[in-house]
């Protein structure tokens, strides 16, 4: 019987999508495979496994990570957000609502990545302009559309933003 | 009654995707995520060598790995499927070798499939195939196609003697004494490199041969699940109607999930093998190696003018490196054929002659890739008309006006064989120089290079060929359905549930499909459902390829609608006792055309349709699930034309290209819904400048593959790619009541002429020319110093 590198087990106490989770988790997973086959959280797609293609994307204690190139154990002590959470949560709504409302993609699969670092972009307050849009989605790939939608849904988003935090000043 | 007449409210209209809510909260359903119970999953041991004998393989310490179940070699597999001969029956010469499965003596590519580990998990199935033994013994490769031409060469496979796959001339007017008695020759040397689709999502299938039965079920992520239900039964001898094949979600196609791959087609012997589900889907460095690849031509080709401007004649010489065998149904002469025979095609000219040859190489297989062979016409076409519009000293846009074919020639037939009906090329020029202020452009492109700043203006005509009819893959010998069909029935609460035979992998064709029957029954699109994908539920259909969902399955969508309506209304009469043709339908209600007053919701004709027969006459032919079908039967084709224009600047130094602008005009007839076709355009868009900036498999003399990761495989992402402007012409095709045609390879086809057309003008004032795509940077740099 051979023996493989990392089949061993690691204990992980962490936060999933707002609720406490305690697991074993294979040493070797990452945190895609984890998400999608031990939590059945499907929405994280992967498109590369080698961290270039951005399909994966997760939050990570609030921040954009990749999920193939993070490993599950080390998520713990971490919340992990992901797009089913996001998406209950209502977080992800109004970004949702633009992309549809614009067509901002045909396949889906990039989708859930696509709008994970879309919210962080948002949820940071800047205001930013359309190439500077371009430039922050930039890891994250999507072969269908021609990206141009996609950045009309995060500037709209952006402008709604800011005209409400503009009205609650005034 | 033409749509036109109807209530017309869903088509036209900017209506967002039904399905998106669903795919961006992360409850897509695509091939990875399904689980069947007892499922067992694969992994593909691949050849390394691109060419090796193949000496032994040892499967002993695989087979005792943890979680495997099986591991089968060429042994197990082969015999248990027929051979597939890539081969056009219509095309006289063509030829390949018979592709097996997996290599049992001799692999021709790297990444050839050689055995298949089967485990509990995907893990597993890899750990394990790393423990496959086999010893090789490399043969000289040949990866360049006029390498492989050449009296040296390895031959890849020594039945043929040769490694020429196809040759094919054709010859129009006096394409000799024209060039002989030109005022103005232009001729040039292209290089197109070989590249993918790169889906984001990767190839994938889940087989479940289920022994009890006999009967396979295969959840495909695939284009075409009629086509493989097909394959199957013919290769593997299990009756079709005992065969269903649906599509999940997919995650993008473009052509290579249309394709037959050997590694799928194991994958379903596997699971015969095994009486259990067997799930397969390549990773992406897999599919680098694996996936059916595209382009890899040389193209020489020259114009020939008079002084006036008046084009003569042209000339197209290409050769095409297409993999070690044809690509099973699609072949591997597409490519070429499409670009000889559409070269050229906007412009008016009587002479012409070409020639397309395809080569063997021990390359991965070539096969459909949006666009096929015609962004290599369109690019080769617009780079010439440009140059020569330049040597004539008129501007290219006048050009172009002058030598389109004139609205008063059409109908015509081009040199290449190309029928042009409702073609409107004067039109979309018109509306794109307007739409990019083109005067203001090239003054602000002359100013700047006054400055040192090189700009550069590309405009690109096209045409696309779309929804091919029976008459082009008919007399191929392939199985290829170029029909498709809509099964409509009224559900009896009055909504309408509508099975299609066409898949969707992002396009929105299923949404597209929902316009046309809530227009043609006259519902509200609330009012419709529609499931698509499905080998076993709807009428036979051709599926997503060719740009053809919307214009051939639309058109069976409409059909059955007007059906459905006519059997809706029949029913109505016999229960109102109001005369069929004083009624119609309009917001789910039937309503009497005298009065304009409702006489009977749909919900109630449902109701009394499917429970209260007894209510009706006893001879009443009460129909109230019906079925459509359409092909054109005499269509080659629907062509579909446009204009785009790039604006780009090249800086000097580094030989960076930035897109500064893209603006595209298109033509594709009756546009069912605008929302989804700008995408679609700006798509196909981005992927024809990623094709001409980018993109490149890139392979060593001896043909093994040097960028097989995303990291070295480059593809447009959003910060390269400019703002997209677009505007529509609509020209009905008039042979269909929908009036549509396709839209899916336009906007990759013109993008590539664009931007190799905005390049070289930019590089004009240098005296330099770059005719190598990929234009990375080395290249422009290079073709800076080289100045030609």
């Amino acid at each position: 019987m051979t023996n493989f590198l990392g089949e061993e087990d690691v204990a992980i106490e962490a936060t999933l999508n707002g609720k406490p989770l305690k697991r074993r988790v294979k040493a070797r997973r990452h945190l895609a495979d984890f998400l999608r086959q031990d939590m059945e959280l499907t929405g994280t797609h992967l498109g590369c496994e080698h961290g270039i293609c951005g399909a994966c994307t997760v939050m990570i204690d609030g921040r954009t990570a990749r999920g193939c190139l993070t490993l599950a154990a080390q998520i713990s002590g971490k919340s992990v957000e992901t797009i089913e959470g996001l998406s209950e949560s209502g977080k992800l709504s109004q970004l949702q609502s633009e992309f549809i409302a614009r067509n901002a993609a045909q396949c889906g699969f990039c989708s859930s990545g696509m709008l994970l670092t879309a919210y962080e972009l948002v949820a940071s307050g800047r205001n930013m302009s359309r190439a500077e849009i371009r430039e922050f989605i930039s890891g994250n790939m999507c072969r269908c559309t021609g990206y141009h939608a996609i950045v009309d849904a995060v500037e709209a988003v952006i402008a709604k933003n800011a005209k409400t935090s503009a009205g609650g000043k005034a | 009654m033409s749509v036109n007449e109807a209530s017309s409210t869903s088509i036209g209209a900017r209506i967002p995707r039904r399905e998106l809510k669903r795919l961006l909260s992360g409850q897509g359903r695509y091939i990875d995520d399904i689980e069947l119970p007892r499922m067992l999953h694969a992994c593909v041991v691949r050849s390394p060598h691109p060419h090796a004998k193949l000496v032994s393989v040892d499967i002993a310490a695989a087979r005792c790995a943890p979680g495997v179940a099986a591991v089968f070699t060429a042994a197990d597999i082969n015999p248990r499927c027929e051979p597939f001969v890539g081969v056009a029956l219509h095309r006289p010469g063509h030829r390949s070798a018979p592709q097996r499965l997996l290599v049992a003596e001799r692999a021709v590519w790297q990444g050839q499939p050689v055995a298949v580990v089967v485990a509990e998990s995907r893990a597993e199935a890899e750990d394990a195939a790393e423990l496959v033994a086999i010893e090789w013994e490399p043969l000289p490769a040949v990866a360049d196609q006029l390498q492989a031409i050449a009296p040296d060469a390895p031959i890849i496979h020594a039945e043929l003697d040769d490694n020429v796959a196809f040759d094919f001339s054709l010859e129009k007017g006096e394409p000799a004494e024209a060039f002989a008695d030109a005022d103005i020759i232009i001729e040039e040397e292209l290089r197109f490199e070989r590249q993918m689709a790169v889906t984001l999502e990767t190839r994938g299938l889940i087989a479940d041969f289920n022994p009890g039965d006999g009967f396979l079920t295969v959840i495909h992520a695939h284009q075409s699940p009629f086509q493989m239900q097909e394959v199957f039964s013919r290769h593997l001898k299990i009756p079709e109607h005992k065969i269903r094949v649906t599509a999940p979600d997919v995650g993008g196609g473009f052509g290579m999930k249309l394709n037959v791959y050997s590694d799928e087609i194991a994958t379903v012997i596997a699971s015969m093998l095994l009486g259990r589900p067997v799930k397969f889907c390549v990773d992406r460095l897999e599919s680098f190696v694996s996936d059916s690849q595209a382009r890899d031509h040389r193209i020489k080709c020259r114009i020939s003018l008079k002084k006036t401007g008046e084009i003569t004649a042209m000339e197209m010489d290409d050769i095409s490196a297409v993999g070690a065998y044809g690509m099973p149904l699609r072949f591997n002469v597409a490519e070429g054929m499409m670009a000889i025979t559409l070269a050229g095609a906007p412009y008016r000219f009587e002479n012409y002659q070409a020639r397309t040859r395809s080569v063997y190489v021990n390359k991965n297989l070539i096969g459909m890739y949006r666009g096929v062979g015609m962004p290599l016409a369109c690019v080769a076409t617009e780079l010439l008309t440009d140059l020569a519009a330049e040597k004539v000293g008129i501007d290219t846009v006048e050009f172009k006006r002058r030598n389109y074919w004139p609205k008063a020639s059409l109908p015509c037939l081009t040199p290449g064989g190309q029928k042009l009906e409702s073609v409107s090329f004067h039109e979309c020029l018109e509306k794109l120089v307007r739409l990019m202020d083109y005067d203001a452009l090239r003054k602000e492109q002359a100013q700047l290079r006054v400055r040192g700043t090189y700009r550069g203006i590309g405009i690109a005509t096209f045409c696309e060929q779309t929804a091919y009819g029976p008459p082009y893959y008919g007399p191929s010998g392939a199985s290829i359905s170029t029909q498709d069909g809509c099964t409509l029935r009224l559900e009896p609460s009055g909504s309408v549930r509508c099975i299609t035979s066409l898949t969707d992998q992002g396009q929105g064709t299923l949404t597209s499909v929902a316009q046309i029957v809530a227009d043609s029954v006259g519902l509200s699109i609330e009012q419709v459902s529609v499931t698509g994908g499905d080998s076993a539920i709807s009428p036979y259909g051709g599926g997503a390829w060719a740009s053809r969902g919307t214009a051939i399955g639309g058109e069976a969508a409409l059909r059955a609608g007007m059906m459905l309506k006519q059997n809706i209304l029949a029913l109505a009469s016999a229960i109102t006792q109001t005369p069929a043709d004083a009624l119609t339908i309009a917001g789910g209600e039937v309503i009497n055309t005298r009065t304009g007053q409702a006489v009977i919701s749909l919900a109630d004709v449902g109701r009394i349709g499917y429970f209260r027969q007894d209510t009706l006459p006893a001879d009443f032919d009460l129909q109230l699930s019906v079925s459509a079908s359409f092909v054109a039967n005499d269509k080659m084709y629907y062509m579909a034309n446009g204009v785009q224009a790039s604006y780009v600047e090249v800086d000097c130094e580094t030989g960076f290209i930035k897109m500064l602008g893209q603006w595209a005009v298109d033509d594709c007839g009756r546009v069912i819904n605008p929302l989804l076709v700008d995408e679609q355009v700006r798509g196909g868009i981005v992927q024809g400048i990623g094709a001409v900036l980018f993109e490149e498999c890139i392979y060593s003399d001896d043909a093994n593959l040097l960028n097989g990761t995303m990291a070295d495989y480059l593809v447009p992402m959003a910060s390269e790619m400019p703002d997209i402007v677009l505007d529509h012409v609509e020209t009905p095709e008039a042979s269909t009541r929908l009036g549509a045609k396709g839209i899916g390879e336009g906007g990759l086809i013109g993008a590539m002429g664009s931007v190799w057309v905005a390049v070289n003008d930019a590089l004009k004032p240098l005296g330099a020319k770059i005719r190598h795509q990929p234009f990375t940077p080395e290249r422009i740099l290079d073709a800076l110093v080289r100045k030609t």
